[in-house]
């Protein structure tokens, strides 16, 4: 597995100002994620994970600090830059999944793929491979609300890797799920950071789903306390 | 940028397939612009529906004449004097039995409306042979002519149809003297067809005029071109009188009224406007606010904010247009071919019936898609602005 560095954070700060009143989240934060890695980040309620995860997908940005991307930083890119940037890149995965509910799962997963110059077989074969890779290839033309809710995650894992990112962005995938479920989105997630070699991040308050991880991150107030699980 | 059309084509289609999520209030909106557009047409095609009326009533190739400054019919005397006077005019057809001179007589007797039971006033027109000679499109359709020196009238056919009483046979006060309803008579959509007819002398006898007329009318030897009689007029010191043709007399007469309802509906029309598009932008407003996660997930993936921005804008002109159609349509179904009366320009009623033009069409879907832009323009903006973050707000 490549060393590279994906992610690069030095010093970063991020604080929100609620109405007069200014809450910091991170103070100088330091970190850094390989390429290749399956990262986890846990944490208690309200300690930053989703900030975190923002500021990774340059949706939203550090009050203060460097996030370099491959070396880069893309705190200063434009709005216009940063779409582009992550369409190329990133694959999202959302807690309560994010689908278009007037769209079948094919052509939620296809929405990536309509940035891209692609002709429509090619879209289409992009979508079979996706759904097929997630299992769910007989479901193409039901609609979200036809299927469970394990299924409609698999449908919006399937929408994160159709264009084939460079990384996944999960925050807390499986935390709408059952267990039995939730193991099998965690299978996938590792399969796909095994055998496709995705870079992935994810969020999530789950002990046992971060032993799918090979390196976990605490988040408290802010700060990392790190456990290496890759034994 | 085929891929920029395409995140647009897709973002189009999912406002509009979402649409059933927001159907009341996006019904709502639709109605609320479909009454504004159907009041709209309501009065264009009334003032286009009068002034179709009036301008088939005027002939070019008659001339209109009253006293000076009299303006209308009903405020206008010519003595017998005057009117031998003018049949010595150049310029006037002259025929076997002389020149073609109509005096007329013209005042008005009371009526009662079908619709609304109110009492109108009716023009009586008092005429001769020759005055009906000079009216084209002149016909008995019901009964017969009145006979000279008996009381006996002919009413025009939206007369009948308008106003009650008015039916073959009727007998019929007008101050002290009873009528008889002996005919009824067509005038192509004229203003005529919203009169009743009589001899010319007997009305003068019954309402006590003397031999004076209130109106000449003359044929024209050369249509519009009423040159020669108003040179005539202006050397004879006798003779003090306003020559129009009979179209330009008429369109005097409509402009005032069709003046009036154009003023009276498009302000009626844009008050009701703003109702519209305070409803349509809070309806686009919600739609927004509904879609935010799902406008923010696509914006995370990579979707461009002006996708977003067009999505809105394109759902609101949708609602909007169907709105106009509908309001078209509604309009058409309700008020196209109605009959309608109102004040003619001298105080009378003239029967009308509303017309709907494509001008007024393309009007009335002017505004509903202005409507549409506005109220969906600044939620548009709105969707463009919405943060990314919002995709991975907790509230599912
Ligand atoms: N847009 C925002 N405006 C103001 N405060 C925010 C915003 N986003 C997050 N916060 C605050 O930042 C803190 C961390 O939030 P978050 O990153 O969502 O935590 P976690 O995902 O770990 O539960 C919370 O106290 C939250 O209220
Ligand atoms: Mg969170």
């Amino acid at each position: 597995m490549s060393q590279k560095q994906l992610f690069e954070l030095n010093n970063v700060n991020k604080s929100f100002t609620k109405g007069k009143e200014e809450i910091t989240i991170f103070n100088g934060l330091n970190m850094s994620i390989k390429e290749g890695e399956f990262l986890a980040i846990m944490g208690p309620s309200g300690s930053g994970k989703t900030t975190l995860l923002n500021l990774l997908g340059g949706v939203d940005r550090p009050t203060a600090g460097d996030i370099l991307f491959r070396g880069s930083p893309i705190n200063n890119l434009s709005e216009g830059q940063l779409s582009k940037w992550r369409a190329e890149h990133i694959g999202f995965i959302f807690q309560f999944y994010n689908l278009m509910p007037m769209l079948n799962a094919a052509r939620n997963v296809e929405l990536p793929l309509l940035l891209k110059k692609l002709s429509r077989s090619q879209r289409r074969n992009s979508v079979d491979t996706a759904l097929k890779l997630v299992g769910l290839e007989a479901r193409a033309g039901h609609q979200p609300s036809e299927l469970s809710g394990g299924q409609q995650q698999r449908v919006a894992i399937a929408r994160a890797i159709v264009s084939d990112p460079t990384f996944l962005l999960c925050d807390e995938p499986t935390g709408d799920l059952d267990r039995a479920t939730a193991v099998e989105i965690l299978e996938i997630l590792q399969l796909l950071n095994r055998e496709f070699g995705k870079t992935i991040v994810m969020v999530t308050h789950d002990p046992a789903a971060a032993e799918y991880a090979s390196r976990c991150l605490h988040l408290d107030k802010g700060e990392f306390i790190e456990k290496d699980l890759a034994a | 940028m085929g891929s920029l059309i395409s995140q647009i084509q897709a973002v189009v289609a999912m406002n509009l397939r979402s649409l059933p999520q927001r159907i009341w209030m996006s019904l709502a909106t639709l109605f609320a612009v479909a009454i504004v557009v159907a009041v709209l047409l309501a009065f264009l095609s009334m003032a286009n529906g009068f002034q179709q009326t009036v301008k088939n009533t005027g002939s070019e190739s008659l001339a209109v004449i009253l006293r000076a400054g009299s303006q209308a019919e009903l405020n206008s005397v010519i003595t017998r004097d005057q009117v031998n006077l003018l049949s010595e005019a150049p310029g006037i057809v002259r025929g076997d039995k002389g020149p073609k001179v109509s005096a007329e007589l013209y005042v008005t007797v009371d009526g009662i409306k079908r619709s609304s039971q109110t009492e109108v006033n009716l023009p009586l027109r008092g005429i001769s042979e020759s005055g009906i000679s000079l009216r084209e499109g002149f016909t008995i359709i019901e009964g017969r002519m009145f006979e000279p020196g008996k009381n006996e009238i002919v009413v025009g056919s939206s007369v009948l149809r308008e106003f009650s009483g008015f039916e073959l046979g009727n007998s019929l006060r007008f101050g002290k003297t009873t009528w008889t309803v002996v005919g009824v008579f067509e005038a192509g959509a004229s203003v005529f067809a919203s009169e009743l007819w009589t001899d010319v002398r007997t009305l003068q006898s019954q309402f006590n005029r003397g031999s004076s007329a209130q109106v000449i009318r003359v044929a024209l030897q050369q249509p519009g071109d009423i040159g020669a009689i108003t040179e005539y007029i202006d050397k004879e010191p006798r003779l003090n009188m306003d020559v129009k043709t009979e179209a330009e007399y008429y369109q005097e007469q409509a402009k005032a009224m069709s003046d009036m309802i154009f003023f009276l509906g498009w302000p009626l029309a844009i008050a009701m406007a703003l109702g519209a598009l305070a409803g349509a932008l809070n309806t686009m407003y919600n739609s927004v606010a509904q879609r935010a996660v799902e406008i923010a997930t696509l914006r995370a993936i990579g979707f461009r904010g002006v996708s977003a921005f067009l999505g809105t804008l394109v759902e609101s002109l949708v609602l909007a247009f169907i709105g106009g159609l509908l309001g078209t349509l509604a309009a058409f179904l309700l008020f196209d071919g109605i009959s309608a009366s109102t004040l003619g320009g001298s105080f009378t009623q003239i029967v009308f019936s509303f017309e709907l033009s494509s001008d007024a069409f393309v009007q009335g879907i002017t505004l509903a898609m202005i409507i549409g832009l506005v109220g969906g323009f600044f939620p548009a903006l709105k969707a463009s602005r919405v943060p990314v973050m919002v995709a991975f707000s907790v509230d599912p």
